[in-house]
């Protein structure tokens, strides 16, 4: 919300520079996000930063105010006029001005009364109004079609106060000096006149009550511990009483807990004063009329938003009986045309203002058309409401309209604010249009809001803040804000205001509220800083994170790069994963209700759906990859709300086996299976998880005849492998070098760590070495080649080791030899040549009878 | 005979004053010395020589090929220091050239924050407890004292599924009610424990928000917790994370979940204060939200709050890694372009 800092002074004094204040304010809650200065300097107070601010100072001497007393046609130019402006000096200067705005005045004499307008002579810096990009400029002298200029009236663009530039800044009424409180002079700076520096407060829910300019004095007030000027609510009424002119009907209390009206008869619509005009713009209002201008200033400057009604047109669709107004839920099919021109059907909880006839509004949010002030009005009945703060909110989301007036109500507004706001609004549009006030208030109030009260103990602040203060103390904080304090003892009987609707009636949660408030104006950086004293807890592993992160160890070290995805995907796209798949399932996927975008509408099943986006954005610029991902994936279960949400361990290799180098010496291979299942093998020995096997895998993302599942004890802990061509060719990754890819049950992988894992020691004999190749069929596998010398060669065989696969001469045809590297030594002496050789032997015989396998010459 | 051994013997000499490298040398001890050597040769030649001659013959014999090689020890020695300080000398390479490169593997950024806050926290005596991403409404908002409808919800942007009451997580905090029903005890018990966990949110990707980011959310339960406790462990967090003169500044601020609640900034890193981009030119960061954990939460968890009290915090990894890296796009931790992670 903003703040003008001369609209809030009317309320409070402020003594200290502003940026301290809104420094103050910040540390308090009320958040200012940006502070705007308009003509005046920037001020700087040691210890506290804002950023430097560019805006244009308005120099005291060159930048005042003017008065225009005559607007003669320029001789030369029938687009430019000469504006006579009083500036305070001996005689009136001829200023050239193309300002459209001028023109109504051309040639019509001296003005009867002045044009005040901004006036800046020569040598003034202002804002370039010609340059398409923002850029200063010093007047100079130059004439203009032939009449000498050395002056300018300014538009509020070239004065830095809007993007305003259609005509200059003309006030019709003569200004305020706000330094004297006197009429503004010719000749007064315009800094004391328009200067001003703008507060902008960033809201949370619970400041509600700061959502107007004397909401947020009330803060100030407090913080600077000042006394609060409340703004007047006496109303001077004289014609006939409003008894039998109008009757209000609540049918939903809970919706409407009251309604409130008074009336203006025999006002004029016609323009708000100059200073209010003002004050709405520089809250970001447009000003209309003085009727409407009040309801939204009564807005703005108490927090409770006020609706007028032309009360003719209320009196013409009630006929001849007396205009009722009724609140209540619309009918079936029920619809209404809003004040922005929006045709709406109504909701079931949409609560409506309506009379005998139809709806005129939607309660507390907007308008209806055919009931609005128009220019030919002159009986207002004025209506201050309050309204169910939840149903509010849910009607402006359900009819996606956002209003100033609905987002207050939404924020929640005390029932006592009605009576007030229509008090004060009506009493400002008779001073702005004359007329007289009816006699009293219809005020209907049939769900009057509890006055809350809380009992504070004194020991309780200390037990949540860890500060002690005295029960004085605390009585003189909360009274700062406008609480009721009675001390009894220990005992703070407090007493709630009731715009403060945040603090609650329940006796902990009212405590608790209370605190806050006590620590918030006493100031959270007074509250010392300490160590936790309590009993520390029973100190728990987190054996599930902890082997996670182990596992992200290994890849690393086996010299992979961790992503993260987003975890959205869409069905469709990990459809993709399995050729040939037609159709897509989207009933086992967690589905966004309101996606972002449409390609991220459901939470994937899989992690390979999101490497192999990292691999298509990395492939635009690079061969090799060598990525994993830890992470959840999510998948629905029958009968449940929540889904399951296992972990998965994903790989993703691809391009040159080595980095490449200025070497031409280094191998270019792209990686292919066996380098996957290194990284496999890798993996399952940095988790010390043994015993695995390997089967050939049926996982329809990988290519059939290049994958592996992985086994241990007949379960499955996953599958790697060759990415299938076809969803290479899904994903645009295919022509290049084959993509490798693993995805593994972490959750299943990790339960098998064996955090104990036992060490061999090192051999005090020595080994002996000797190889062995082996000629087999192509149906054997080189895992039953091993297991079987394994079996053989007993207690003395310490290692098997595969260093050569050959195909080809000599080897007959659909054979291949296998040469492995056999490590001998017993535990306990050193072996002889003879005892090597009874094995080996061993190790060959069973290998032919049970392999068929031939030794190699 | 004894002529030819004294003419081997002058020659070989002469010879092996002339070989100046390894090679060589070896190419001289195999001809004179080796098995099939001059030396050798001729020592085999001594059945040829009449008996009284070969005492004689075989002694010279032995003297020679002892100095040869005696000379020869001494010639390698000398070679082998020649060659040595030849390499040294000459053996420069070029030092400039790139190495060769290997493939070096790296945690994300977001794994390598998360670990640096789970180290410093747990020697704070706080543990990990970890819950799920996809939430029940009632315990991402309502348990956390954020009613249906309440104009406090407009504070999260929510990502719904189709199942009504089922959720994307908006933040680590339901984790709290959770931690405090299942390590609470029914309320007897008290707690230290961080949560971290991917958040979503239903809001525009731009260069400084995301639908998707970790949170870090601390909480302490105990009888005896107080607000400056808050301060004090969060200040301790600050000096380790941030450096030991970190100052640090708290806010009042608003989250239903927490009374008193605040915004705790700690002064910019980067500019030591003095007002820099990063910081907006404001001197402070927002490092986390905290406060104390509210009666309503705290009575939702299984305490009584006139008896427990607690604070709860939370942290933005991604926002952390930002800040110290200077990393001014967010949609980077999630993009895995290696040209960003190879440089973690």
């Amino acid at each position: 919300m903003e703040i003008p800092v001369s609209w809030l002074k009317e309320y409070v004094d402020i003594d200290v520079p502003v940026e301290l204040l809104a420094e103050k304010m910040t540390v308090a809650g009320l958040e200012v996000g940006a502070i705007t200065y308009l003509g005046v300097p920037q001020g700087f107070v040691e210890g506290i930063r804002w950023p430097v601010s560019e805006h244009l100072v308005w120099d005291r001497e060159k930048i005042v105010l003017g008065a225009i007393r005559e607007v003669q046609p320029h001789p030369n130019a029938d687009r430019l006029v000469i504006a006579l402006v009083d500036y305070g000096g001996a005689e009136l200067e001829a200023t050239v001005t193309g300002a459209p705005n001028l023109f109504p005045y051309k040639g019509v004499g001296p003005l009867q009364s002045p044009l005040w307008t901004p006036f800046a002579k020569e040598g003034a810096e202002v804002w370039d109004g010609h340059s398409e990009v923002r850029k200063r400029m010093i007047l100079k002298e130059k004439p203009l079609r032939g009449i000498p200029n050395r002056c300018m009236v300014c538009s509020e663009y070239e004065l830095g106060i809007s993007d305003e530039h259609e005509g200059i800044l003309l006030m019709q009424q003569q200004p305020t000096n706000t330094v004297t409180g006197q009429p503004a002079a010719p000749g007064t700076p315009l800094q004391d006149v328009l200067g001003d520096i703008i507060l902008t407060v960033e809201l949370t829910p619970n400041l509600a009550r700061c959502f107007s300019v004397l909401g947020v004095a009330r803060e100030v007030a407090a913080l600077l511990d000042k006394p609060l000027r409340q703004p007047s609510h006496e109303v001077l009424m004289e014609g006939a009483g409003i008894a039998g002119e109008v009757e209000i009907e609540i049918r939903e209390p809970e919706l409407n807990p009251r309604f409130t009206l008074m009336l203006l008869r025999g006002t004029t619509i016609q323009p708000s004063p100059e200073w209010l005009q003002r004050r709405l713009k520089l809250v970001g209002q447009r000003p209309i009329n003085n009727i409407v201008d009040v309801t939204n200033y009564i807005t703005f400057e108490i927090g409770q938003p006020l609706h007028a009604f032309d009360y003719d047109k209320l009196k013409a669709r009630a006929g001849s009986a007396t205009p009722t107004i009724i609140t209540r839920l619309p009918t079936p099919g029920e619809t209404l045309e809003t004040l922005d021109e929006v045709q709406r059907t109504l909701e079931p909880h949409n609560i409506l203002v309506c009379d005998r006839a139809g709806v005129l509004s939607m309660g507390g949010i907007i308008g209806g058309a055919e009931t609005e002030i128009s220019d030919t009005t002159t009986n207002v009945l004025l209506e201050a409401a309050n309204w169910n703060f939840i149903n509010i909110r849910r009607s402006m989301q359900s009819q996606k309209v956002f209003t100033d007036a609905g987002t207050r109500f939404s924020r929640g507004v005390h029932p006592s604010q009605a009576l007030l706001g229509v008090q004060r609004g009506i009493e400002l549009m008779r001073q702005f249009g004359g007329g007289q006030v009816a006699q009293g208030v219809v005020d209907v109030y049939p769900l009057p809001a509890p006055t809350v009260q809380v009992d504070l103990r004194v020991a309780e602040v200390e037990r949540i803040l860890g500060m002690s203060f005295s029960a004085a103390e605390c009585a003189a904080l909360l009274r700062r804000l406008s609480f009721g304090v009675d001390v009894e003892g220990d005992v703070l009987h407090v007493t709630v205001p009731d715009y403060r609707m945040d603090i609650s009636s329940d006796p902990i949660t009212g405590q608790a509220d209370l605190i806050e408030e006590i620590a918030r104006v006493h100031g959270y950086n007074q509250i010392p800083a300490t160590i936790i004293a309590d009993m520390m807890p029973a100190q728990r592993a987190n054996v599930e994170l902890e082997r996670e992160e182990l596992a992200r160890d290994v890849m690393v070290a086996l010299g992979l790069r961790e992503t993260i995805s987003y975890r959205l995907t869409t069905p469709e796209r990990e459809a993709m994963l399995t050729p040939g798949a037609n159709s897509t399932s989207h009933e086992t996927y967690v589905e966004l209700a309101n996606p972002l975008m449409a390609e991220r509408s459901a939470l994937r099943h899989t992690l390979l759906i999101s490497l192999l986006e990292s691999a298509v954005a990395n492939a635009r610029y690079t061969t090799q990859q060598q990525l994993f991902e830890i992470g959840n994936v999510y998948l629905k279960r029958e009968g449940e709300a929540l889904p399951d949400e296992p972990r998965r361990l994903g790989i993703l290799i691809t391009g040159p086996r080595r980095v490449e180098s200025w070497q031409q010496d280094e191998s270019n291979t792209p990686v292919d299976f066996y380098d996957l299942k290194g990284v496999v093998d890798g993996l399952l020995r940095g988790l010390h998880i043994g015993g695995v096997s390997y089967a050939r895998s049926t996982h329809p993302s990988l290519h059939p005849g290049r994958s592996a599942q992985v086994l241990l004890n007949g379960r499955a802990l996953g599958d790697f492998g060759e990415l299938h061509p076809l969803v290479a060719q899904n994903f645009e990754l295919n022509g290049g070098a084959p993509l490798l890819v693993a995805e593994f049950d972490l959750d299943a992988l990790l339960e098998r760590v064996e955090p104990n894992y036992g060490v061999l020691p090192l051999p005090t004999t020595p080994p002996v070495y000797q190889d062995i190749a082996l000629v087999v069929g192509e149906e054997t596998t080189a895992a039953a080649v091993e297991a079987t010398i394994i079996k053989a060669g007993g207690n003395m065989l310490k290692g098997a080791r595969l260093f050569d696969v050959y195909r080809g001469e000599p080897i007959p045809a659909g054979h291949k030899s296998l040469a492995y590297s056999l490590v001998y030594q017993a535990d306990d002496r050193t072996l002889t040549d003879g005892e090597v050789a009874k094995v080996h032997q061993k190790i060959v015989k069973t290998c032919e009878r049970e392999l068929g396998a031939k030794l190699r010459a | 005979m004894l002529e030819q051994l004294e003419k081997l013997y002058q020659d070989a000499m002469a010879e092996l004053e002339a070989v100046t490298s390894s090679e060589a040398l070896r190419e001289w001890d195999s001809r004179t010395l080796g098995q099939k050597g001059a030396v050798t040769l001729l020592l085999r030649g001594i059945g040829g020589l009449p008996k009284e001659e070969r005492a004689d013959f075989g002694k010279r014999a032995n003297e020679v090929k002892l100095a040869l090689a005696e000379a020869f020890a001494a010639r390698e020695t000398l070679v082998r220091e020649h060659e040595l300080a030849r390499d040294l000398e000459e053996g420069q390479i070029d030092v400039t050239l790139p190495g060769r490169g290997r493939a070096v593997g790296g945690l994300h950024p977001s794994t390598q924050t998360l670990r640096e806050l789970y180290h410093i926290w747990a020697d704070m005596g706080f543990q990990v407890y970890r819950s799920r991403d996809v939430e029940s409404d009632e315990m991402n908002f309502t348990l956390l004292n954020i009613p249906e409808h309440h104009p406090a919800r407009d504070m999260w942007d929510t990502f719904h599924t189709t199942t009504p009451g089922v959720i994307l997580r908006t933040h680590t905090s339901p984790g709290q009610v959770r931690a405090m029903r299942e390590l609470g005890g029914d309320g007897s018990q008290p707690i230290r424990v961080i949560l971290p966990g991917m958040c979503y949110r239903y809001e525009q990707v731009t260069t400084r928000s995301e639908m998707q980011f970790h949170q870090l959310e601390g909480l302490a339960i105990g009888r005896n917790i107080r607000m400056s406790d808050l301060k004090g462990t969060v200040t301790e967090f600050a000096r380790r994370m941030f450096g030991a003169n970190a100052a640090v500044r708290f806010r009042a601020s608003y989250f239903p979940f927490t009374e008193p609640s605040m915004e705790i900034d700690v002064e910019c890193f980067l500019c030591g204060g003095s007002g820099c981009r990063v910081c907006k030119y404001a001197g402070w960061l927002e490092i986390a939200g905290a406060g104390m954990v509210h009666p309503t939460v705290l009575r939702n968890g299984g305490y009584d709050p006139s008896q427990w009290s607690g604070f709860a915090f939370g942290m933005g990894p991604e926002r952390m890694a930002m800040l110290k890296h200077g990393i001014t796009d967010i949609r980077y931790f999630w993009g895995n372009d290696l040209r960003f992670l190879e440089q973690f």
